[in-house]
């Protein structure tokens, strides 16, 4: 057998112990039975010393050739046992993706919340400021400062919640505000009081969410509902400024530019002219009917020098709202009570 | 205010349809808030007459008639009415009619042919009336559709008025703003003077002239109060709501709902003497028509005559002074009762009565004669009788005055926001009935009797823009300075914080603000314990004091979950609580913070796969409390607080004040609500909340950090809040950070101790840190642990 014959035969002998070695210890042994200290081929390159010197480097860089043939082999199949060993281990750690998420889910805000922030942001991308105010109020800036004669049924005990005192009396001239407008007549006046220095007073704007309370108490009413007051004061505000206003706001909060809304003439002592506000969806359950959603109107003079403004100067609108109705509408919530009875099965349809 | 459409149209009849009507009504401020008709849909009924009847041969009970129906040949109609007798008008469905619920067809009854059906009122759906046939008028015209004989395609028309409308609560009011719309003429009713036939009269003295300035008084005698209703009129009161009851009553209301002036007929004989407007003396008391006995407050005004109160003045008639069916003279009142005097004494006795409801608002003060005259031509023409002269007693100083008011063309533009021009603003206002006197472009107006509403420019602005249209003025956005709204980053918003605290599983709610007074007791601390707001007129006593904790709110929803089946409970609120305070305040007397609460009650996690169940706890909640504090890290303190298990419950503390509590439900609460555990609770000032740090930039280190744990035994009752403080107070400059990492109690420790292991963070930012300087700071640390918390090193 020739040299070259003999080293083919070695390195198809170790090719095939590479194969036949199905874990990487055996490999290594099977490796050393050919490249180790003492293995067959470093015992060839051992014995290339005893060659005759013409002879060596021929036999040399054969050997040397069948070495490499042989690592390549080695290499290989360190590889293939590897990528076996990771194929087995990531079948192992195979997962069930389909197991729910661990730990805890998020919260959810009240649904009128929602709709409370939807109407400040829309106010507050015109300009309006959020104002906010006691609940606990007094008859003057429930009533009186808004125009409201001193017999007006409103102030009855009838309608409107009073508080005792602390000798347990009532106090006929405190009680729970029935409306968000009394906010306007703080607001005013701050606003009156802060810019007096000037010539002409900078314009006013502003959005009043809040809780009110009325005595009343059925399928659509609750004692305690949510209100949201807007009030815009300027030397030319008119009533065709607060139908764009209006219109606008409620075509935004539904989404729906072929919302009808109209404004038909009401009555409130705050306001003269004042409009009750209708809308009329296209589409859904309540498509065609008018629905009223809001009272508005121009601010009445003697609320706006209760406010510190000169009625001849300035004029102004404001209009009032049920965050509670719109969010009925809204989300198609059909009973006014499920607002506050905390049933989380409901709270959670929000989340 | 419910109305017949064909009565109006008598009054003002413009050439539009019913739905055209009623959207002119509505658009301009007398909504139309239901529309019905007196009856159903049907066809092919016709005024009938019966001829002649005989019995059915083979029933007892059914009759066969002869019935002319305008035709050439007479009908055979086989009828079991028991009121169908010769001569009698009724309504007969022919061959084919459809009725309500079903159709005429020829038929054979018990072997007779019939030709058509004679109709009760429950057969056409005109009422329940099922007695008999319906017996139509004697003038009524055989062969006419009984639908035009009836007015049956009539519309019943219902007005949502506000209170400023007073003038359209009567046909003449409505017909007058529909003519000022429209500019169909106006046809008022007849109204002639009926002379006196006789002299016989009563005296009037006002003694109270504030209350009523003018009553209109007339006796009529020899009355007949059994004389029936004619039909045309009770058709106008049914159709408008008012139940027929005789022809003196029917009349009184006739008027009143025709000119909007409510008038009362007294018997004459029971009256005696004068008649008097006056207050009630002490402990009078009065039997009204409703059988109520009152007894009026003092500032009730009272008809009275010389011997006895009468009435209410503006409210209610009394029982004894009452016309019945045998009076045959009666004083007939017409008053003009001021608004401020009548409003709420109705209201007050537990009922309203058209009177009052019209009194309250406002009625035309000029109307008392006119009215009085169209009373008693019709009691005349009706009731027959003679009319004795008017008394009239007035206080003219005392009527309401209607000063001119001024408008400015220029103004109502301004405010309305349209160009109108002072030519169409003229032609309004006179449309409307007003006096005006132009000159240029401004305007005197004088508003008129009926109209309580016009004493200000805005309120004739008003008018113009009613008129001219709300729809027609224009729908556009304003124009307006475009100046940005300042927005800071050193305060969060309450929206924002709602996020925060949604994100970490809890669900808003919103509780009543006013609560059962039991919530207060158990869960309010002492100072608002001792100064509880009650309410004066609650609606339930579990809803009669204001709140000064938000706690019983979550505790309510938490229970109110419980009963149905909820095993896992996060809720939270931010809303004010009310409190007394003595401090000068937005509303003296009391302060009404805003507040956040949060409550957390059954497992940690609802229930999963991954991890075990156990129940949330105080270190839960207090990892929620520090999330969502943010930056602004607060401190908690032992503390106690009635609604609290006295040794889980801390202050939570930011910049040394007290902003709130956590801690757990007393076991004496949880068991009094039946909660089964205890929940976990936190409540704060909103405002500690919102504040926020601008964020700042420090260097990062390049530099390796260092490491090293410290496991220190201390006794267990060591807060470990103060020896974290001491350390970090002590630290050397290389320390960043010392954190507990782990406690122990137990196995290897003596009883009543525990092991607090800290991991100490060292690092440099310019330079490796020494060994020697990281040991001697830890030596450092453990040194000041051992010396002021009696602190060893764990073995």
């Amino acid at each position: 057998m020739s040299n070259q014959e003999q080293l083919a035969t070695l390195v198809d002998a170790a090719v095939a112990d590479f194969t036949a070695a199905t874990e990487p210890a055996k490999l290594e042994d099977a490796k050393a039975r050919y490249l180790g200290k003492d293995g067959s081929l470093t015992a060839l390159l051992k014995g290339l010393g005893k060659l005759p010197p013409e002879e060596r480097k021929t036999v040399g860089a054969e050997i040397n050739r069948a070495k490499e043939s042989i690592e390549l082999a080695l290499t290989t199949r360190r590889d293939a046992l590897r990528n076996a060993q990771l194929e087995t281990q990531l079948a192992a750690e195979a997962l069930d993706v389909t197991l729910p998420g661990r730990g805890r889910m998020r919260g959810s805000l009240h649904p009128v919340t929602m709709s409370l922030e939807r109407i400040e942001a829309l106010f507050r991308s015109i300009g309006f400021a959020i104002a906010d105010g006691p609940e606990i109020e007094t008859d003057w800036h429930n009533f009186t400062a808004l125009n409201t004669p001193d017999n007006h049924p409103a102030r009855s005990m009838h309608d409107t919640f009073y508080v005792t005192g602390v000798d347990g009396k009532v106090q006929p001239d405190v009680l729970l505000r029935t409306h968000t407008s009394p906010v306007q007549i703080r607001a005013m006046l701050a606003h009156t009081e802060r810019y007096k220095h000037l010539d002409t007073l900078p314009e006013l704007r502003i959005l009043c969410p809040g809780r009110v309370y009325r005595v009343d108490s059925d399928a659509t009413h609750s004692p305690m509902f949510h209100q949201a007051e807007g009030l815009w004061v300027g030397e030319n505000v008119s009533f065709a400024d607060l139908k764009g206003v209006v219109t606008d706001f409620l075509r935004n909060f539904f989404e729906s530019d072929d919302l009808k809304v109209r404004f038909r003439p009401s009555f409130f002592p705050f306001t003269e002219p004042s409009a009750e506000i209708d809308v009329a969806f296209m589409s859904g359950a309540l498509e065609g009917r008018w629905l009223e959603i809001a009272g508005c109107g121009m601010v009445h003079p003697n609320v706006l020098r209760c406010g510190g403004f000169d009625p001849q100067k300035y004029t102004g609108f404001a209009f009032g709202m049920g965050p509670d109705r719109l969010t009925m509408l809204r989300y198609g919530v059909n009973d006014l009570r499920l607002f506050f009875e905390s049933d989380l099965r409901f709270l959670k349809q929000f989340q | 205010m419910q109305f017949s459409e064909s009565w109006l149209r008598s009054l003002c009849n413009p050439p539009i349809t019913t739905e055209a009507l009623c959207h002119l009504l509505t658009m301009a401020g007398l909504e139309v808030e239901e529309i019905s008709h007196p009856a159903p849909p049907f066809s092919d009924v016709v005024v009938a007459q019966v001829l002649s009847t005989e019995k059915h041969p083979d029933a007892d009970k059914l009759k066969l008639c002869r019935v002319d129906i305008g035709q050439a040949e007479s009908l055979q109609i086989v009828c079991g009415a028991p009121n169908v007798v010769a001569g009698m008008k009724v309504p007969c469905a022919r061959v084919g009619a459809k009725l309500p619920g079903m159709e005429i067809k020829q038929a054979k009854v018990r072997g007779i042919d019939s030709f058509g059906m004679l109709c009760s009122a429950r057969e056409l759906g005109l009422n329940d009336d099922h007695g008999g046939l319906l017996e139509l008028a004697d003038d009524a015209i055989v062969g006419t559709n009984i639908r035009q004989q009836l007015d049956l395609d009539d519309t019943l028309i219902t007005l949502k008025l506000t209170p400023n409308r007073a003038d359209c609560l009567s046909l003449l009011g409505i017909a007058r703003e529909v003519s000022a719309l429209t500019g169909a003429p106006l046809i008022s009713p007849d109204i002639s003077a009926v002379p006196a036939t006789h002299d016989k009269r009563r005296a009037i003295v006002l003694d109270a002239p504030e209350v009523c300035p003018r009553y209109c008084g007339r006796m009529v005698t020899g009355v007949n109060s059994q004389a029936p209703t004619p039909e045309w009129m009770k058709q106008r009161i049914e159709r408008s709501g008012v139940r027929s009851i005789s022809a003196l009553v029917d009349i009184t209301n006739y008027v009143m709902l025709e000119l909007g002036q409510p008038l009362h007929a007294f018997d004459n004989t029971q009256l005696a003497g004068t008649i008097h407007v006056r207050y009630p003396a002490i402990n009078e008391t009065l039997v009204l028509l409703n059988g109520q006995t009152i007894t009026p407050t003092a500032d009730t005004a009272l008809i009275a005559d010389d011997e006895k109160p009468l009435a209410i003045a503006g409210v209610m008639g009394g029982e004894y002074s009452g016309i019945s069916a045998t009076t045959t003279d009666l004083f007939l009142e017409c008053a003009f009762f001021a608004a401020d005097a009548i409003v709420g004494k109705a209201r007050a006795l537990g009922f309203s009565t058209d009177a009052s409801h019209r009194y309250e608002r406002g009625v035309d003060f000029e109307l008392q004669v006119a009215a009085t005259e169209r009373a008693a031509a019709l009691i005349l023409q009706i009731c027959g009788g003679q009319a004795g002269p008017i008394v009239e007693a007035l206080s003219a100083e005392n009527l309401p005055k209607r000063p001119a008011v001024g408008l400015h063309t220029a103004r109502a533009e301004k405010v309305l926001g349209i160009s109108l021009g002072a030519d169409r603003i003229e032609k309004i206002l006179r449309g409307l009935g007003l006096v005006v006197q132009r000159n240029a472009d401004s305007f005197l107006v004088t508003p008129p009797s009926f109209r309580f509403d016009m004493s200000i420019e805005e309120d004739l602005i008003e008018e113009l823009a009613r008129i001219y249209g709300y729809e027609n003025i224009p729908t556009v956005p304003p124009v307006a300075r475009a100046a940005m709204m300042p927005s800071t980053e050193s305060r969060r918003t309450a929206m924002q914080l709602r996020h925060i605290v949604a994100e970490r599983d809890y669900h808003e709610v919103v509780t009543y603000s006013f609560v059962d007074t039991e919530w207060e007791k158990d869960f309010a601390d002492s100072i608002a314990r001792s100064a509880p707001i009650a309410l004066a007129n609650p609606i339930a006593a579990q809803m009669s004091t204001m709140r000064s904790t938000l706690i019983g709110g979550l505790v309510g929803a938490l229970t109110n979950n419980r009963k149905r089946q909820i095993e896992r409970v996060r809720v939270f609120e931010i809303g004010r609580c009310f409190l007394r305070t003595t401090e000068p305040n937005d509303v003296a007397g009391f302060t009404q913070p805003l507040r956040i609460a949060l409550l957390a009650w059954g497992p940690n996690a609802d229930e999963q796969w991954g991890q075990p169940k156990r129940a949330v706890d105080f270190f839960d909640l207090k990892a929620d409390v520090e999330a969502i504090f943010g930056q602004y890290a607060p401190r908690f303190e032992k503390a106690t607080h009635p609604a609290l298990h006295p040794g889980r419950c801390a202050n939570v503390i930011i910049d040394k004040k007290v902003v709130g509590i956590i801690g757990e439900l007393h076991p004496r609460w949880v068991q009094k609500y039946e909660l089964a555990s205890a929940p976990m609770i936190f409540e704060a000032e909103l405002d500690a909340l919102l504040g926020s740090n601008l964020p700042a930039y420090r260097e990062l280190s390049r530099q390796p950090a260092v490491t090293r744990d410290l496991a220190l035994v201390v006794p267990q009752t060591q807060e470990v809040q103060p020896i974290l403080d001491a350390m970090k107070a002590a630290a050397a400059e290389i320390v960043c950070d010392i954190n507990l990492f782990d406690l122990y109690q137990g196995k290897g420790l003596s009883l009543g101790q525990k092991s607090l292991a800290f991991r100490i963070v060292m690092q440099d930012t310019q330079r490796t840190l020494e060994d020697a300087e990281v040991e001697a700071a830890v030596a450092n640390l453990l040194a000041i642990a051992t010396r002021d918390f009696n602190a060893s090193l764990r073995a």
